[in-house]
């Protein structure tokens, strides 16, 4: 097949067919002139051959809409650039290892879900001894000292117990995105981490289902995880970004 | 019947042990109040409003009274009206305003307050069993949806924008609308006042907003030709007064749970005992059906390995109600279907419960949680989970279901999310509608074995509960992993220990109405 990098276009049957599929409600009732609205407001999109495959009263003058089209977009996917962590994956018992080589001391994390989000299960996953689908957490690591404060902490608690115990890493959870808290609160506590000193030996990781390292890098963040990243990935990156600093690598 | 062969020893000796369970607990409900039980109490006796400072006005009267709690606010009220001639509102705005202080000694004498106090408790009984019988009566009129009755939630914190979305449910199909809570609201020590139109993941329960929903969804039900039912959660630290609000506004259910509080949102397990019991008192003689929330013991823990914990707090749930004067149908015993879609028939456990709490609760309409933990971006495979869900609802004769939304995962629903829940439930529902009356269980196959083996395990669980005793059991974490003190957690500075004088005049004539008055007095 001749994929053209520079000219990408979405695959349905054919390549470069261009086709999407999409749904979404419009408050008219449904009926002729509202499946014909829809069919426009797609064309207006930049689609081509709009149908309307579906079209259902779903009460109180609202339709819901099925559609399939063809879009007369194409990317460029050779100027697109993101951020990746750049860490190699460890298993727990090399983190352990390189732990011991590297520093000759336990690491230090402190973590919390900050804000009004009582969401405890993302933060559990990553940091206690039980971990999240087959993957142990922090706790469980032999390198590791791993505090957990739970949910709903402040960002001035959380950074007072990073301080307190000189930690070499912070994990910040933000589960609740709804009108950007989560940016609200990730940025609330980044600048307080800037005015007290932490940052040069202190690693700050965002993490959570909406977040990816690029968006925690755009708040100032070190690195973020998202939806299903586990401890040993967090564990290796943080390893190995010390030992970076450590060695001004 | 169902061919799961569960030993009726067994579950007589469930029962046994959770009533001895509870039962430790009767004399610390017995002993004390709290601040929003004397809160609920002047609710009850028509207190209602805000001050200047928009601080609600029970909140005002229990607040100036703070140094005479242990007697209970009734009576001093009572008095107080008497003593001014003023209605409970006046008395509380000119309490606010400094204009009066109640916390002397008053002229009235306690035989005329008690006359005049008698007669605001029967007179607004009487308003919450009309309540209850406008209730009736509009089901019989209309009629009801068949069971699984299909529960959706409406969230958008604007309470004029949920109506629309209610309407919208009711018209395609949902028997039941739940208003699920702003953010935080459980942690508030009062109730916020009037109709919002902000809200952070939910709507604020207010009265208000209680009104407006309730006769939002009385016109559409009779488009529909068919009541459609309004929830909302008492839970937190107002547990008791959004119970009375609901009762004169005639909300037909509310979440309202024994423990939730303590384990999920680290209330003083003190306070939630005793709050839990006088809101339960009020749902019961207003005629609510509870609904319990055992899912939440499936968020934190595994669902196969925390399958027991689901029947113990279930057990203990069902207890507490008991002994609170609620029927077994208005128990609306929590549980859910969160095991990890990758397991090798997982389907089949899901079925096992379910069917095993269906043959343990008979006479329940079980509160049935979908999908959520697992419901992830993959919103395709997410619908399907939830149609396995509602296959197990239709099968196994679950109560209450609460339709799964294929974005569960993302955002609380939007319109055409719960459109397309009802829809996926209809026709799992229609389709598969005599499969319990269809097919028995294999005695001897794995799902009968599993849910033998979780009676087991619960037997268990709850003979070291009952040894070791229910609040040191919480302490030693054995509820959810979770672990809660008695002097621990939020509101326990509002747990009052009672005099010999104490009055809550309507937990009395409310265990005479509910002919509960002997079990009663071991708990108030
Ligand atoms: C369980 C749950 C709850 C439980 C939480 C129990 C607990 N102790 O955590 C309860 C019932 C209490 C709850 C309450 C609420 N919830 Co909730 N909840 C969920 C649910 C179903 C699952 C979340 C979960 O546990 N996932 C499993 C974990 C392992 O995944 P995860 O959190 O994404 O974590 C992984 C990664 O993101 C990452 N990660 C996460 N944090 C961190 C941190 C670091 C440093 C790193 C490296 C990685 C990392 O690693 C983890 C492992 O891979 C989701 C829906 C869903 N399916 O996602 C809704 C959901 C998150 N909840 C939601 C809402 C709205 C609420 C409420 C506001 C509802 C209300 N009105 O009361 C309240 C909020 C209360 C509050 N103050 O926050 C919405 C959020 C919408 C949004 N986008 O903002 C969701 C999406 C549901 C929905 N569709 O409405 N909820």
């Amino acid at each position: 097949m001749d994929i053209d990098n520079k000219s990408i276009k979405p695959y349905g049957d054919t390549l470069n067919d261009g086709s999407m599929q999409l749904s979404f409600t419009l408050p008219l009732p449904k009926g002729a002139h509202s499946t014909e609205v829809a069919r426009r407001f797609v064309a207006q999109m930049g689609m081509n051959e709009v149908e309307v495959v579906l079209s259902n009263d779903i009460g109180e003058g609202f339709t819901f809409f099925v559609v399939y089209a063809k879009t007369s977009q194409t990317i460029d996917s050779t100027q697109v650039h993101v951020q990746e962590i750049v860490s190699k994956k460890w298993s727990r018992e090399v983190c352990n290892e390189k732990i011991d080589e590297y520093f000759h001391r336990k690491v230090t994390v402190v973590g919390a879900c900050i804000g009004e989000d009582a969401h405890t299960v993302g933060i559990d996953a990553i940091m206690n001894m039980k971990g999240y689908n087959g993957h142990y957490g922090l706790e469980r690591y032999k390198g590791f000292k791993a505090i957990n404060l739970g949910a709903q902490v402040t960002p001035e608690i959380l950074l007072k117990k990073a301080v307190e115990l000189n930690a070499d890493a912070i994990l910040v959870s933000q589960i609740v995105t709804q009108r950007d808290i989560h940016i609200q609160n990730l940025t609330e506590f980044v600048e307080l981490a800037d005015t007290s000193g932490i940052r040069k030996n202190t690693i700050l990781i965002a993490g959570g289902p909406r977040i990816d390292n690029g968006l925690a890098l755009e708040l100032g963040y070190d690195a973020g995880f998202g939806r299903g990243s586990f401890a040993d990935d967090v564990a290796s990156y943080i390893i190995q970004e010390l030992h970076r600093r450590l060695t001004g690598a | 019947m169902s061919g799961l062969n569960l030993s009726k020893d067994k579950i007589t000796e469930l029962r046994i042990l959770a009533d001895d369970i509870t039962s430790q607990i009767s004399p610390l409900i017995k002993s004390h109040t709290t601040v929003t039980v004397e809160r609920s109490v002047l609710r009850l006796m028509g207190l209602d409003g805000v001050d200047n400072d928009d601080v609600p006005l029970p909140n005002v009267l229990v607040n100036h009274l703070s140094g005479e709690l242990k007697n209970g606010v009734a009576l001093k009220t009572a008095s107080a009206m008497l003593h001014y001639r003023l209605s409970i509102n006046e008395l509380a705005e000119k309490i606010s305003n400094k204009e009066i202080d109640i916390t002397g000694d008053l002229k009235t004498s306690t035989s005329e307050a008690l006359d005049f106090l008698n007669e605001i408790v029967e007179q607004q009984l009487e308003t919450i069993l009309q309540v209850r019988s406008d209730r009736e009566s509009m089901i019989s009129s209309l009629g009801e949806g068949s069971m699984p009755w299909q529960y959706v939630i409406v969230a958008t914190g604007n309470i004029h924008e949920d109506v629309i979305q209610a309407r919208a449910a009711a018209l395609k199909g949902a028997d039941i609308i739940a208003v699920i809570r702003t953010t935080g609201q459980s942690l508030l020590d009062y109730i916020p006042y009037g109709i919002t139109t902000e809200g952070f993941g939910g709507t604020y329960a207010t009265q208000a907003n209680f009104k407006l929903m309730r006769s939002a969804l009385d016109e559409v039900s009779k488009e529909c030709g068919r009541y459609i039912r309004l929830v909302n959660y008492a839970s937190g630290l107002c547990m008791p007064e959004i119970v009375v609000m609901g009762a004169f506004e005639r909300l037909d259910m509310m979440l309202n749970d024994s423990m939730y509080g303590i384990l999920f949102r680290d209330i003083n397990p003190v306070r939630t005992f005793i709050d839990q019991y006088f809101s339960r008192m009020i749902n019961a003689v207003s005629g609510m059906i509870i609904n319990t929330g055992e899912d939440n013991y499936l968020t934190t823990a595994d669902a196969i390995e925390g399958a027991h914990t689901v029947l113990a707090s279930d057990l203990i749930n069902e207890s507490f109600a008991k002994a609170a004067g609620l029927k077994p149908w208005q128990m609306g015993l929590g549980h859910a279907f969160e095991i990890n879609p990758d397991i090798q028939d997982g389907f089949l456990m899901e079925l096992s419960q379910a069917l095993m709490l269906r043959e343990i609760f008979p006479l329940s309409p079980l509160k049935y949680m979908p999908p959520t933990k697992f419901m992830s971006g993959d919103i395709f495979k997410g619908y399907i989970m939830n149609a396995l869900f509602n296959l197990v609802g239709v099968w196994s004769n679950q109560g209450i279901q609460l339709l799964g939304m294929l974005t569960e995962a993302m955002h609380t629903p939007f319109l055409h999310d719960r459109y397309l829940a009802l829809e996926n439930s209809k026709y799992v529902m229609n389709n598969a509608r005599h499969i319990g009356e269809s097919f028995t269980v294999n005695p001897d196959g794995p799902v009968a074995l599993r849910a033998r083996n979780v009676i087991d395990e619960t037997l268990e669980f709850l003979r070291t509960v009952k040894d070791e005793g229910l609040l040191e059991s919480i302490t030693d974490g054995k509820f959810a992993d979770i672990s809660r003190t008695v002097e621990g957690g939020k509101g326990l500075s509002g747990v009052i220990k009672k005099s010999d004088h104490y009055l809550n005049p309507f937990a009395k004539v409310m265990a005479d109405n509910l002919k509960i008055s002997e079990e009663a007095s071991k708990w108030i």
